[in-house]
């Protein structure tokens, strides 16, 4: 090869300290690549440039009124419902719904899950149980869940409140599981109480674990508000959403979709906060 | 207060990990326990604090412990152990805080145990911005502040580079010059054995028995000054070791 009969010369040439200023070249950089740079103003461009070439394309008829409206008239269909003075209504009973549902489902998942985590026989008993219920699609148990708790905000809440309780479970005993062990040992060695063990190191260490599963369960949260809103509900985004599609009023349709979307980014921006809050002292 | 091992022996399922270990460590005595990787030593502290039961044998303690002492076996970990989530000075108070001891006091003891380890500036600092060496002074004022009679040091400088662990040797020394305490240190370091250890208890390779146990008479402070002479007694104790070393490198490990 090339290189094997010119390197021999170029190394003699630096060792006896003479250098040969016609070959001398920089290293070549190849180090870059592979890092994330932060681009904030990206997002918003991108999200604009969206509507504006959907609304650009209905105005010019290239997208049909009937198949998608434009999006000024889905915010018109939000201004309607504004000033109507609906909107408070359909949002409110959902954040009634979504925060009682939500927080009873994350306490007792929470609860649950630092049993399963601490003690063996919950772990044996309980574990298998959860394995089993957590892939059931509860939508699927509205029916049963409207029999035990009736049509009105029982069987909302319900349905979310098992939504979220599998998710947690398993996120807090992993997060229990994933303490170090060390840490662990460095509190019975110092003599401390079980409950102190409990309350100082295992619950904050399980903590990040926790919080990332409140994003999970919260996404899942959403989803199941709207399945259960379908169902006998007066009043809520997904009720509004479902009389808007009984009617074919599509720009009502977008308006209910996009309460959805900054409902849910809402939340990520709650749980956000709470992870800066409690796990500060992460890098 | 003296901590007596007595025949000490311990199996993880089939494999032998120490056989038939008797030593005591005395009032104000550092004893060290060498040897090779594998041998036992971190399973023999974990018996010696009662983290672990023997299989057979005893660990014994003898003796009342000093006045206040809310601790008597204290141990310092090699990864320091320290809460992430917890500053400085709540790191120390962690274990104070089941003892009901006042909040006063406890502010005073934490004050206290971190100005004898030049700590005092770094209170309200988390561990993740300290270098490896500050967060073992972090552990070192966490053992003092429960008035240890022993301390149980496994490996305490193995995770630090070689400049802090000098460093943090020196302040060992001087910090044991002003209090006498008791301590049980392993290592695997040799230069760290023969610079703290009263005695040096050499290990063979798993199982772990006791090859022999060297005494160093020297004064601690006078060590860093004749060097020369701990040369020559690091390369006694080495020469115990090499071939039990050499082949416990070549073993294959089933044991954590």
């Amino acid at each position: 090869m090339s290189h094997e009969t010119t390197v021999p010369e170029t190394a003699r040439a630096d060792a006896v300290g003479t250098r040969d200023e016609a070959t001398l070249r920089p290293v070549p950089f190849r180090g870059g690549g592979f890092v994330h740079r932060p681009l904030g103003p990206v997002a918003p461009i991108v999200f604009l440039a969206i509507l504006a070439l959907w609304e650009i394309g209905s105005r010019s008829g290239f997208i049909s009124q009937i198949a998608l409206p434009a999006p000024s008239e889905a915010f018109g269909a939000l201004v309607d419902l504004a000033t109507s003075g609906m909107l408070w209504k359909h949002v409110g009973a959902s954040l009634y719904r979504l925060f009682v549902g939500w927080t009873l489902g994350s306490l007792l998942g929470i609860a649950v899950g630092l049993a399963v985590g601490l003690f063996s026989l919950a772990r044996a008993g309980l574990l298998p149980l959860v394995s089993a219920l957590f892939p059931v699609p509860k939508i699927a148990l509205l029916p049963l869940f409207i029999i035990w708790f009736g049509i009105g905000e029982g069987s909302k809440v319900a349905t979310i409140l098992f939504g979220t309780f599998f998710p947690t479970v398993i996120a807090t005993y992993a997060g229990v599981d994933n303490v170090d062990r060390n840490l662990i040992r460095m509190g019975q060695s110092f003599g401390l109480s079980w409950l102190s063990i409990v309350r100082k190191i295992i619950v904050p260490g399980a903590m990040p674990a926790i919080l990332s599963g409140f994003r999970i369960s919260a996404s899942i949260a959403i989803v199941l508000l709207v399945a259960a809103e379908m169902i006998g509900a007066e009043f809520g985004i997904g009720a509004y959403i479902l009389m808007a599609g009984a009617l074919f009023a599509l720009d009502q349709l977008i308006a209910g979709v996009a309460l959805l979307s900054v409902l849910g980014l809402c939340i990520s921006w709650l749980i956000g906060k709470a992870e800066k809050r409690l796990l500060s002292w992460r890098a | 207060m003296q901590l007596v091992l007595q025949n000490i022996s311990h199996r993880y399922g089939g494999t032998t990990v120490l056989e038939d270990i008797s030593f005591t460590v005395d009032d104000g005595e550092i004893v060290c326990i060498v040897g090779p990787s594998g041998c036992g030593k971190s399973t023999l502290l974990r018996i010696a604090g009662g983290l672990e039961q023997p299989g057979a044998g005893a660990a014994l303690i003898s003796g009342a412990p000093p006045e206040g002492s809310l601790n008597p076996l204290t141990y310092i970990f090699q990864d320091f152990a320290l809460l992430p989530w917890r500053t400085v000075e709540d790191n120390v108070s962690l274990v104070l805080e089941d003892h009901g001891i006042e909040r006063r006091e406890r502010r005073s003891i934490i004050a206290d145990v971190l100005a004898r380890t030049n700590l005092a500036d770094f209170a309200k600092a988390l561990p993740r911005q300290l270098s490896g060496g500050m967060r073992q002074r972090v552990a070192i004022a966490r053992a003092l502040a429960v008035k240890p009679a022993i301390m149980l040091m496994d490996e305490p400088l193995s995770a630090l580079d070689s400049q802090t662990r000098e460093l943090l040797m020196d302040d060992l020394i001087a910090l044991w010059s002003r209090e006498r305490f008791s301590a049980c240190y392993v290592t695997h370091n040799l230069n760290e054995a023969v610079r703290l250890g009263r005695r040096i208890v050499v290990l063979s390779r798993r199982p772990g028995r006791i090859r022999e146990v060297v005494e160093i008479d020297m004064p601690l402070t006078e060590r860093a000054a004749r060097l020369g002479e701990l040369e020559t007694l690091q390369r006694r104790v080495w020469e115990i070791m090499r071939e039990e070393a050499r082949e416990a490198d070549r073993e294959i490990s089933d044991v954590a």
